[in-house]
């Protein structure tokens, strides 16, 4: 049951990925900044979004987390206890990548988050794994490790505040935020 | 009649002032007025615990203070049931010498406690404390601590922990303290401080100040201090803070994130995991040569280790089976072996200061439940479930729990709890420790040095 409803909401997440990563230019506030369209941070980023790229590209710093949020995703999904990138996972972090080269000056912390469903010192290891997951994979596409640093929070700093399992899908999470 | 002296001065110690105790009689007359603890859900033992008295109205004050503290403390122990101060039929005044017994087996007293207080003419107090068996009509103790009068919160523990001592066979766990993790705001921008209190939620301050989040605080045995995780710098590492200088050091260069310390029973080491590319191990750091050991090397996710109180083994989680299980190894590394196999996953280990039990955190079918088994594995035992119960930590007796509990609002408009719980080994007598805000990650200190 919970299985299901994850992999619905996931797969919820992954065309939601898909529409982002076709569309650079943001239609309207809610679902199209990315991966990370469920968060409080990206619905706001998404609200200063307007119909024409010129004026996106006006209003948005490129490099800025606002820039990734918005036109790249900032956060990959987990699986329950998983730690490996799910495929729509691995071409969010390919897209990050790819801004990564296009701001060469950037370095970023990639967090690792664990859902309130394990004990702490279990899901801060669990964190890690995630981060370090994203940030290997970076790596293997061609990103400096001094440019993207691990950090685990375990399940201390969850976005989505319902103890259920659409808000524990959010929280397991792997998010790239520019330093 | 045998007289002994013991100092307790801790240089530089503001709380622990110095505190003198003459145990001025120690003759136990063998009596009958036993508490059996080994059987659970026994009915409490009525006791009479009087007032302290005093010629002077200042010292009467602090007389009932401190019989306040004692019952409370035996009342929360769940094995004693103070009486009701009015059913009384005897006054403090009249208790100097032998108690009036019939006066008390009327209100089924069974066990008796009288006392006196004294302002010596240096301003220290002394408190003459004696357990009387009401049935046998036997004198079962009696002591003289003599102290700074602002000590009189300690003196009402210890008075506790030795009347606990003497009906029960079991050392007593009253003068303790918890340190915590004092929790406020909403989840996603949680703040977390370390805290301290009185083992009965008394004499509350907070440690850190909030900026950095900080996690699993654990007492020295040995030691005022603590070691726990904190955020400082956005570096996740293991530091060590002592409790009265407040001087806080992180321990060790490591390259990874340090979490899950805990010290040595000698107080000497820390054990702790580091996390590295991905995969957490255990270490072993000595705090006066820094030396550091890896004990486990395994691509599982290898954490929370407890030593054995004998310092000869560890118990630790890993999922290197596939699911979070609990291990115990030898203090070297060697010879790790699983020993939970039940449905579900297991967390937290903590072994027993009687050396014979694990407690652990249980988290199967949505329920997050506290329990203990043998060290082998074996005669697995659930103390309690629901929601969320995690991280168990042992009272120094090894007789009770604290662990922390969240419980969700109910309706909206309402906040989901977070707060520390106590429960006996036996399933019973399950309370919350009131503590100001929420609270998580308790850990029981040891009985206070004297």
């Amino acid at each position: 049951m919970r299985l299901n409803l994850g992999l619905k909401f996931l797969s919820m997440i992954a065309a939601l990925t898909l529409v982002a990563a076709c569309e650079t230019v943001p239609e309207d506030t809610g679902d199209s900044s990315g991966s990370g369209a469920t968060s409080q941070a990206s619905s706001t980023s998404g609200s200063t979004g307007s119909s024409t790229s010129g004026s996106v590209t006006n209003k948005v710093q490129p490099g800025s987390q606002e820039d990734l949020v918005l036109n790249v995703g900032d956060r990959v999904f987990f699986g329950f206890d998983k730690y490996n990138l799910t495929a729509e996972a691995r071409s969010t972090v390919e897209r990050q990548a790819a801004w990564l080269k296009a701001n060469p000056s950037v370095t970023a912390s990639i967090e690792g988050h664990a859902d309130e469903r394990g004990t702490r010192e279990y899901n801060l290891a669990l964190g890690d794994r995630r981060a370090t997951a994203v940030t290997n994979y970076l790596v293997t596409l061609g990103i400096s490790s001094s440019r993207v640093a691990a950090i685990s929070y375990g399940k201390e700093r969850p976005v989505a505040l319902g103890h259920n399992d659409d808000a524990w899908s959010q929280n397991r999470r792997g998010v790239m935020t520019v330093n | 009649m045998r007289n002994t002296v013991c100092n307790f001065t801790r240089a530089g110690n503001l709380f622990l002032a110095s505190l003198l105790l003459i145990a001025f009689s120690t003759i136990s007359a063998r009596a009958n007025l036993v508490v059996d603890i080994t059987q659970g859900n026994i009915q409490p033992l009525p006791v009479a615990v009087t007032d302290f008295y005093s010629e002077s109205e200042v010292a009467a004050l602090v007389g009932q203070k401190i019989a306040d503290v004692i019952r409370a403390d035996l009342e929360r122990s769940g094995l004693f049931k103070p009486i009701d101060q009015d059913a009384f039929l005897q006054k403090p005044v009249d208790l100097q010498v032998v108690p009036v017994f019939s006066n008390w087996r009327k209100i089924n007293a069974q066990g008796l406690s009288t006392g006196m207080v004294k302002a010596l003419p240096d301003g220290q107090l002394s408190v003459d404390f004696r357990l009387w068996d009401v049935f046998s009509e036997q004198h079962l103790m009696g002591e003289r601590l003599i102290t700074s009068p602002t000590n009189w919160r300690r003196i009402g523990h210890k008075i506790a922990d030795r009347i606990y001592e003497r009906l029960t066979g079991e050392s007593g766990y009253f003068d303790t303290r918890f340190v915590y993790v004092s929790e406020s705001g909403p989840a996603n921008r949680r703040v977390k401080r370390l805290a301290i209190m009185d083992q009965d939620g008394e004499r509350h301050q907070f440690l850190t100040d909030g900026s950095n989040l900080v996690l699993t605080p654990r007492f020295s045995p040995t030691r005022q201090e603590i070691t726990y995780l904190s955020y400082f710098n956005n570096r996740p590492r293991v530091y060590l803070l002592n409790i009265d200088t407040a001087q806080q050091e992180v321990l060790g260069e490591f390259p990874g994130m340090t979490f899950a310390p805990r010290f040595s029973p000698s107080g000497n080491q820390v054990v702790m995991s580091m996390a590295e590319k991905g995969n957490s191990d255990i270490y072993l750091m000595d705090l006066r040569t820094r030396a550091i050991k890896r004990l486990t090397k395994h691509p599982g996710i290898d954490t929370a280790p407890s030593f054995s109180p004998d310092g000869a083994k560890i118990t630790f989680e890993s999922d290197r089976g596939g699911r979070q299980q609990l291990y115990v190894m030898n203090a070297d590394g060697t010879n790790p072996r699983r020993i939970s196999f039940g449905r579900g996953n297991y967390g937290t280990p903590v072994w027993s200061p009687r050396g014979d039990l694990i407690a652990f955190t249980k988290l199967t079918g949505g329920q997050f439940s506290i329990g203990v088994m043998r060290t082998d594995g074996s005669q697995e035992r659930i103390l309690t479930e629901g929601f969320h119960n995690e991280g168990p930590s042992w009272a120094p007796n090894g007789r009770v729990l604290i662990f922390f509990r969240q419980i969700l609002a109910k309706r909206k408009g309402e906040e989901d709890k977070v707060r520390l719980w106590s429960i006996d080994l036996t399933g019973y007598n399950e309370r919350e420790v009131i503590s100001p805000r929420d609270g998580s990650d308790p850990a029981w200190s040891p009985l206070i040095p004297e």
